[in-house]
């Protein structure tokens, strides 16, 4: 395997909440490699987008950060502001949960695509347009041009996906966070983005994360998985494996509850009784030991660590794995 | 949107008549009445016969219904507004001759609150909680708590003590002189302005804090942009819409504003006419001039309906 491209250490965020500190992502560690692919999996709630927003140095303002986030060598979280903002846009980009929000009102598609290749390009506005009318071609819009003088408004909700997707990858980014990208889509254009995802990925070598609460989704969309639940990566392992011989308890309630197609966003999955903990009163066991029926006074008595005990290639957080 | 704004100018209609009923009513509920004073400082006496006669020629022996209707048929047909009860003049051209003066003194006031306003919201937003951050929001506190009035006469009598320097007493008209009109408005309108600058840089700085939460805002940080672009380009033109809404809200404060600051700094506005007028109970020029604020706190907040197209393109494509 190559020099990883993004190598996430020990990641913590802790969040203030009127109850106390919030540990929405506790002792992350992941590794990516230059055009891999790896899907995050989990809950609503779970710390996915904490995490990435932690990747991209876009925390909430008052949040905590631990750890270290290297990525193509830099460690991002001792960057300096500028050369963190250089880095975004041509080697780091992410597309948002929700398309209805994640682009400007006020400013038209062309804008915003525009400024996004001025920035880093240096492309005066004739080359830019040029360019951003070919981006939203390669997206799938049809009749650019004029979508490039349109608002956000005058949009559906997958045609803006569509554009959060071309502005993302506009300046050839090395690595792609989607944030639940289809979430907020309608069933029938949820495969589509995801397609068109795994097609730009693929044709720019690009490394590509894939969030989302839906094990259906990664399923042969991806290279390796990584299942969290409060806050922690609880299983780890290439796609195939996964689905061949999942070990963790949570995983396999997950994949019994692939959700629905057309189930709001944020909701949680009704298959797995109970709700997640409570992340600002930790346990001291096995944070899903409340839910799992194989639950035992070991799992309230420690906490597994994420490991591979079997030295089979998977990792997996549970001390009666299946 | 051209049918937009002819159907939003024919929906003024009943508010302007409504607003006409009002004026009319009111003022002639201000307690004291015109003849009685014409009788006393004339020294007549009030005797009877006089009172009536004076009645019949000022036209206030007809009913009140009769009365509205005679004054708004000469509003409409004539573009009159009547007659001084005074000085015999016509109310039209006294108020054409004052309203550019309290339009220069208002305009150049929200001039100041807006250049003032945006600004320091902006910066205080975006220190959230900072020294500077507190700093501004006490200023604007006091700014807001500080009357108009005492600052006015502050300004008019301490200057004077200490330096022997007082504010321009004899009003030079802009035509006149521009730049003596720009320095002698300056000090009216930096106080007119200056609560309503507070108020502005309050909402300001909260609809900032509101916008730098979106998503849209993660948006532009995480492609990349800087910092400066994306306050000034991506959050401050949304955050700008509320503020809009508030110059038309805030008009007729203002307005109240500027009856006061005309009197303390003897500009001979809108504001002077009324004051004159009120003492003398002058009901055509009260009317008058009650009515024409009227109409143009109505107007201004058409345009600042209207300019929300400029900000907001989903009005604009409505
Ligand atoms: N600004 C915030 N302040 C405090 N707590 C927050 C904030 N944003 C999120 N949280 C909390 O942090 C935890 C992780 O949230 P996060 O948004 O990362 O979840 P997620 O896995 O992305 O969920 P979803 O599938 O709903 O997007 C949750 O418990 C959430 O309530
Ligand atoms: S450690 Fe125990 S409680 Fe946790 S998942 Fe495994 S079996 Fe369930
Ligand atoms: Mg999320």
């Amino acid at each position: 395997m190559s020099a990883p491209l993004l190598s996430v250490e020990g990641i913590t965020v802790d969040l203030p909440t009127p109850r106390g500190p919030l540990r929405a992502v506790d002792g992350v560690d992941l590794t990516l490699a230059p055009g891999s692919t790896l899907g995050i999996v989990g809950e609503s709630g779970c710390g996915k987008t904490m995490l990435s927003r932690a990747v991209l140095q876009l925390l909430p303002k008052r949040a905590k950060l631990g750890g270290r986030i290297l990525f193509a060598g830099r460690d991002l979280v001792t960057l300096p502001a500028e050369e963190l903002r250089r880095l975004r846009g041509p080697e780091l980009a992410v597309v948002f949960q929700d398309p209805m929000t994640s682009l400007n009102p006020v400013l038209t598609i062309g804008t915003q695509i525009v400024e996004t290749l001025q920035a880093h390009l240096g492309m005066d506005t004739a080359a830019a347009t040029r360019r951003g009318v070919e981006l939203l071609a390669a997206v799938g819009i049809p009749a650019p041009e004029q979508r490039l003088r349109q608002y956000p408004h005058q949009l559906s909700g997958g045609m803006r996906q569509r554009v959060a997707i071309a502005i993302a990858l506009s300046c050839e980014p090395k690595l792609l966070i989607a944030d639940e990208p289809t979430t907020a889509l309608d069933v029938t254009v949820q495969a589509q983005i995801l397609d068109l995802l795994a097609r730009e990925q693929q044709r720019r070598h690009m490394a590509l994360i894939l969030i989302t609460h839906d094990l259906g989704v990664v399923a042969g969309r991806t290279d390796e998985v990584a299942v969290m639940y409060a806050g922690r990566v609880v299983e780890r392992a290439p796609t195939p494996r996964l689905f061949t011989r999942m070990r963790m308890p949570y995983t396999e309630a997950l994949l019994a509850a692939i959700p629905k197609l057309d189930s709001p966003p944020h909701t949680p999955l009704p298959a797995i009784a109970g709700r997640p903990p409570d992340q600002t009163r930790p346990l001291k066991g096995c944070s899903f030991e409340p839910r799992c029926r194989y639950a035992d006074e070991r799992c309230r008595a420690a906490k597994p660590p994420l490991a591979d005990p079997e030295r089979l290639g998977g990792l997996f957080a549970c001390w009666h794995p299946l | 949107m051209q049918a937009y704004i002819i159907r939003r100018l024919l929906a003024l209609i009943p508010t302007l008549i409504f607003a006409s009923l009002i004026v009319f009513i009111t003022v002639r509920l201000i307690p004291g009445d015109i003849i009685d004073l014409m009788l006393s400082s004339n020294d007549i006496g009030a005797d009877k016969k006089s009172r009536v006669q004076l009645e019949a020629a000022l036209g206030l022996d007809k009913p009140m219904v009769s009365q509205y209707f005679r004054w708004l048929g000469a509003i409409l047909f004539e573009g009159s507004l009547g007659k001084s009860l005074w000085q015999n003049t016509p109310v039209m051209e006294e108020i054409l001759h004052r309203l550019p003066i309290t339009f220069e003194l208002g305009l150049m006031a929200l001039f100041v609150a807006l250049i003032v306003g945006i600004p320091i919201g902006v910066y205080s937003a975006v220190r959230q909680d900072t020294v500077g951050d507190y700093v501004t929001r006490s200023f604007a506190i006091l700014a807001l708590a500080l009357p108009g009035f005492w600052v006015g006469t502050l300004v008019m009598v301490f200057p004077s003590i200490w330096w022997g320097w007082s504010p321009e007493v004899k009003y030079i008209a802009f035509t006149q002189d521009p730049l003596r009109n720009l320095a002698q408005m300056a000090i009216p309108a930096l106080i007119l302005g200056k609560a309503f600058s507070a108020v502005v840089m309050r909402l300001t700085r909260t609809m900032m804090l509101e916008v730098m939460r979106q998503d849209y805002i993660r948006t532009a940080l995480a492609k990349g942009l800087a910092t400066r672009t994306t306050i000034i380009r991506h959050a401050l033109r949304n955050a700008l819409i509320p503020v809009v809404t508030l110059v038309g809200l805030q008009a007729p404060v203002l307005v109240g504003g500027t009856v006061i600051l005309e009197q303390i700094f003897v500009i001979p506005g809108m504001g002077l006419l009324l004051l004159e007028a009120v003492s003398q109970r002058d009901y055509p020029i009260i009317t008058g001039v009650f009515l024409v604020v009227g109409v143009a706190v109505v107007l201004i907040n058409l345009l600042v309906d209207l300019s929300y197209g400029l900000l907001d393109p989903k009005v604009r494509y409505r």
